[in-house]
């Protein structure tokens, strides 16, 4: 991940064939304004991220200021304006994962995935973000990668899930 | 042919269902066994998960927790004749935690297949919404006053009265907005019913639209939940092509459309106003109220809002009457709660009980007590905005002013337990913390009073003139609860507070030096 030694985000540049698609997307949506969290939704599953330079088009789609748009944007956890890793990695922090020490699970998942939490391995393999809460709480800690669910997560199944994914990945 | 259950559920998912159901079709594939799987919803008794259930002469017989690898030997063991294998649990209706249950809004849940119509209504489905057809508006809503249901999200209002509100109001367009914004950690009950029995929740969103001349339903719910979406958007089609849904529901002059739209992973947004802003495509703010929702609403419509188990509790109110689902509970606290035990727990899962049940009966006799077989020290009731209480306090009846009375709260009936291992005082700050993360920002109570209470705990925590800085604390939080907007900032004091009171012990800390942090 590109960040700037002043902790802003480096420029990223996007094309025209992008453009077109989040047009394509706006347009799907009927170009509706209520619709814009669905909108960007979709645009983070097509690009894997909402890219600054993608603003002014859907702001102009959605008849929406730049500024309302990007407020959107920044308000919800969910949209990420920088390319993550192949696989995203979300560990509730919550309670009831709390009470049986996820906060060990998480100090383990940084180091054996080589990252801060809210940030991207050098790799780029895992994006490691945290989550308040899966929906798993009777089956805690819980975690999330890439959409699948995991419970009674401890290191030893963090290491198994994660050595699974490696594989895939060399294969 | 024998048909065997595998839950689809994410928390069955989540321990290997999948796998489980795929080593089944290979394993009976290979001994030439007629199977059909069916994924059916979970029972909720999830330390069981996956519970693979077969169906037999006798009823269908439990075997669980089941992986992949026991597949093989399961086959060998005969467990398609319901045979004894060590993860046999016998039939599923007389597991205690399961038999003991009071299942009203449940009723179906881990029976069924989710997405079948048949099955629906070979339970009992539709049954509500068929009497609803032709009942008339008013007298629904008068059904619904009189099963005393309140408002199972958290805050408890009386259902019957928001729909009165909403049923008298004039506008060329009505709405009904379910909150599937789940984010309290420990709840998960909305999350198993749309998985698991979807239906039952457009039926009861049906029924609402036709009490209050609403044509138009928006189900807000929470990206954390990608398989409930999965289920949703698939019952609403199935539902649609039989004409539970959409225009002229089965031929009556009642039109009802529900959409689902996904949120983006903000705790706010589970507050009404803030929910309503976000169904807009816009930032979840939190609204001033008035005005009420009821009256301007989405879009600035009056607009029903309410929980998914509150919207899936109506086909049976109107099914059986309200008076039938009254007389569960106790005082005021009608009908039943599903409570969700959660955290360090042997035996988590979901609990459909009338009110009035005891939490240590939900923790010791149903829970098992803790994994870690340590004591049970503190359980927070409600979810992050609710209160923690001790072990001595267990006693206290779950209903809605019982536990006013102790100033905590039932909430959604999340019920997270701590062993002898917890540190309140990191508990508390914690509690701060989630706020000054989930904050919409609008008002500065909670906006700033939650960064400057993870300050005040921590110098606590630091033993940091401990006096001064507790006073400073208790002010802060009065200040939150007084002044703030909604629940958010109003009640981040109460874990706080609660922890304080009945925890004291963890607040006094010896001077930095020997601090742990």
């Amino acid at each position: 991940m590109s960040k700037a030694s002043n902790g802003k985000v480096a420029d990223i540049s996007v094309t025209e064939q992008d453009q077109e698609r989040v047009r394509a997307i706006c347009e799907a949506y009927g170009n509706r304004p209520d619709e814009l969290l669905e909108i960007l939704h979709a645009v983070q599953a097509g690009l894997g991220f909402v890219p600054e330079p993608v603003v002014p088009t859907i702001a102009h789609a959605l008849n929406l200021s730049r500024a309302e748009v990007h407020g959107v944007i920044s308000f919800y956890h969910d949209y990420r304006r920088e390319p993550p890793g192949r696989h995203i990695v979300k560990i509730c922090r919550a309670e009831a994962c709390q009470a049986l020490n996820t906060d060990a699970l998480c100090a383990h998942a940084e180091k054996k995935l080589g990252t801060k939490f809210g940030d991207t391995s050098k790799d780029g393999n895992y994006s490691l973000e945290a989550v308040y809460c899966l929906g798993n709480c009777s089956l805690s800690p819980a975690m999330m990668i890439d959409g699948d669910l995991f419970g009674c997560v401890d290191k030893k199944r963090f290491n198994a899930i994660i050595a699974d994914l490696d594989k895939e990945e060399a294969a | 042919m024998t048909k065997v259950f595998v839950p689809c559920d994410a928390a069955a998912l989540s321990m290997g269902a999948d796998a489980v159901a795929k080593a089944i079709a290979k394993e009976a594939k290979k001994a030439k066994a007629d199977v059909e799987i069916v994924r059916n919803g979970t029972r909720g008794m999830l330390w069981l998960e996956p519970l693979v259930e077969v169906e037999t002469e006798q009823g269908r017989i439990a075997y669980g927790p089941v992986t992949a690898k026991d597949v093989p030997d399961l086959f060998k063991s005969n467990f398609l004749a319901g045979k004894k294998h060590k993860l046999r649990q016998g039939l599923t209706d007389d597991i205690p935690y399961f038999k003991n249950q009071e299942r009203l809004t449940f009723a179906r849940c881990g029976i069924t297949d989710p997405l079948s119509l048949e099955d629906y209504q070979a339970h009992g489905g539709f049954e509500g919404l068929k009497k609803a057809l032709s009942m008339g508006p008013a007298d629904i809503v008068a059904e619904v006053a009189t099963s005393g249901l309140r408002g199972r999200g958290g805050a408890g209002f009386p259902a019957g009265i928001k729909w009165k509100t909403v049923h008298d109001a004039k506008a060329d367009q009505k709405y009904i907005c379910c909150n599937a914004d789940e984010g309290d950690s420990g709840t998960f009950a909305d999350r198993i019913l749309m998985e698991g029995d979807p239906l039952c929740l457009l039926e009861g969103m049906a029924i609402a639209g036709i009490a209050v001349g609403a044509t138009k339903g928006y189900i807000y719910l929470r990206s954390e939940y990608p398989h409930a979406l999965v289920a949703l958007r698939e019952a609403i089609r199935v539902a649609n092509e039989a004409s539970w849904l959409g225009k002229k529901i089965q031929g009556s002059k009642y039109d009802f459309e529900v959409f689902v739209r996904v949120g983006a992973g903000a705790y706010i947004c589970g507050e009404e106003t803030s929910m309503l802003d976000s169904l807009e495509g816009k930032r979840g703010m939190v609204r001033y109220k008035p005005p009420l929702p009821a009256l301007e609403g989405l879009f600035g419509k009056p607009t029903v809002i309410n929980n998914v188990l509150s919207l899936a509790s109506v086909p049976i109110i109107i099914a059986k009457g309200g008076e039938y689902y009254r007389d569960f509970g106790v005082g005021k606290s009608r009908g039943t709660l599903a409570f969700q035990i959660a955290g360090n727990i042997k035996r988590g899962g979901l609990v459909e009980k009338a009110f009035g049940i005891t939490a240590r009966e939900l923790i010791e006799d149903y829970g098992g007590g803790t994994l870690t077989g340590r004591p049970v020290r503190a359980v927070q009731f409600g979810g992050p905005l609710g209160a923690y209480l001790p072990e001595d306090k267990l006693d206290t009846p779950m209903d809605y002013e019982a536990f006013v009375a102790e100033d905590a709260m039932v909430g959604h009936g999340g019920v997270v337990v701590f062993d002898d291992t917890v540190d309140m005082a990191k508990m508390a700050r914690f509690a701060m913390e989630f706020c000054a993360i989930e904050s919409c920002g609008k008002c500065t109570p909670c906006r700033i009073g939650s960064v400057r209470g993870v300050e005040v705990i921590e110098r606590i925590m630091a033993g940091e003139s401990p006096e001064q800085n507790l006073e400073l604390l208790e002010d802060l939080c009065t200040t939150m609860t007084d002044g703030s907007m909604c629940a958010m900032g109003g009640l981040t004091p109460m874990p706080v507070m609660s922890a304080l009171r009945h925890f004291p012990e963890d607040f006094d800390r010896p001077a930095r030096a020997e601090a742990a942090e």
